[in-house]
């Protein structure tokens, strides 16, 4: 019956590994971050998880999460490839 | 205002939509979803929603949705809500559309299900143009803004969508911001808590349209709040309340050009033009004090 309908099922990595498309890759300066949350929060893929850690894999490099910090813990430098 | 703790550590999009870097239209999602919780049915007509969702046979969003054409979307929404209700179900039923499927296409089935009642919120995500097919001019573009169809720039004004809404009379109605996400999470929360027809509309800041860098998505909303271009309040059963961020722009504004100059499509607005969108924020602003005083 499913099939016939042609429904669509949730998966992780149904758009790809979106973290390709990255021209800059951000870095947290652990000494710098105190933990606010702001990042997470402003995050628009919500790849940053409760621990503060982004996951490189789906992260598309926008920068939002440089821009919103508060201490300036997170740069954005340019990837290697 | 909510707090950080409050806010669900669930996430209802798995990682990660196709959106482009810096989308705020995806942020919003998240936080809608969020304080909707998981039972949920999402109605979207063709908007960049509907594209971002991934390919078939896999999604990225974990919660039910219906694919409409763009003049259905309130329609389908108000009678799958009545569906749901008939066989005894709570389930929430939202329509997640752009302003294009709001303003321009999707304004009839709009007011109908306003005028019939039924008991849906209505969400117009609106970063003021067609977004999805590559930016053309639609009925929210603001005056002066440069689209892929108006490259000298847009001659009118923006329609003034919460006005027309405002005339159904429905027992709830706001307005967000992306930029402010735990404003539109408390939002779409009490928007939910409330039977009948509900209304938000959020102003979702698109760097590849409005022509800015990508990171500076959130800086781009809260200009548009503290210059007062954009008012976040909120109407319950006809009385309106400013909402907390946008206080301060009610007193005292930013210069309008604060928010017009970091954005490419504004890039070759002449002054007399930015005078006129800054007599028209002036005089919107006068219009929103008046109406939280209860003067009209």
């Amino acid at each position: 019956m499913r099939e016939r309908l042609a429904l669509s099922r949730p998966k992780t990595g149904a758009c790809g590994l979106t973290g390709s498309w990255r021209v800059f890759r951000p870095v947290v300066d652990r000494e710098k971050c105190n933990q606010c949350g702001i990042c997470e929060i402003h995050c628009p893929d919500g790849v940053i998880d409760e621990e503060l850690n982004i996951d490189l894999d789906f992260c598309k490099g926008c920068g939002v999460c440089a821009n919103v910090c508060p201490k300036k813990a997170i740069t954005m430098v340019r990837e290697e490839r | 205002m909510s707090t950080i703790s409050e806010i669900p550590k669930e996430e209802y999009i798995k990682t990660c939509t196709a959106a482009c870097a810096g989308c705020s239209s995806s942020l919003c999602l998240r936080y809608v979803l969020k304080a909707a919780g998981p039972d949920t049915v999402l109605v979207i007509p063709a908007c960049c929603t509907s594209v971002i969702q991934g390919v078939y046979p896999n999604t990225s969003f974990n919660v039910p949705v219906y694919n409409i054409a763009f003049a259905a979307a309130a329609a389908c929404a108000s009678g799958m809500s009545k569906a749901f209700r008939s066989a005894g179900k709570k389930t929430n039923v939202i329509a997640y559309a752009g302003d294009g499927g709001t303003v321009d296409i999707g304004i009839q089935s709009l007011s109908g299900a306003f005028e019939r009642g039924t008991d849906f919120l209505y969400i117009c995500y609106d970063n003021e143009a067609y977004g999805n097919t590559g930016m053309q001019r639609s009925g929210a573009t603001p005056l002066g803004a440069v689209t892929t169809t108006t490259p000298g720039g847009k001659g009118e004004f923006k329609k003034d969508l919460d006005r027309i809404v405002a005339a159904h009379n429905p027992p709830y109605m706001a307005t967000a911001c992306s930029a402010y996400p735990l404003d539109l999470y408390k939002k779409v929360k009490k928007a939910l808590s409330i039977e009948g027809p509900k209304f938000i509309h959020i102003l979702a800041p698109c760097p590849p349209g409005w022509r800015y860098e990508s990171d500076r998505t959130i800086e781009m909303g809260k200009l548009a709040v503290k210059t007062g271009s954009w008012v976040l309040w909120e109407r319950e059963y006809g009385k309106l309340t400013v909402s907390g961020p946008s206080k301060a722009a009610m007193k005292n504004p930013l210069p309008l050009e604060e928010y017009l100059k970091g954005q490419g499509r504004f890039k070759r607005v002449t002054p007399e033009i930015i005078n006129e969108l800054q007599q028209a924020v002036i005089k919107n602003l006068e219009r929103v004090r008046k109406e939280e005083e209860g003067i009209c």
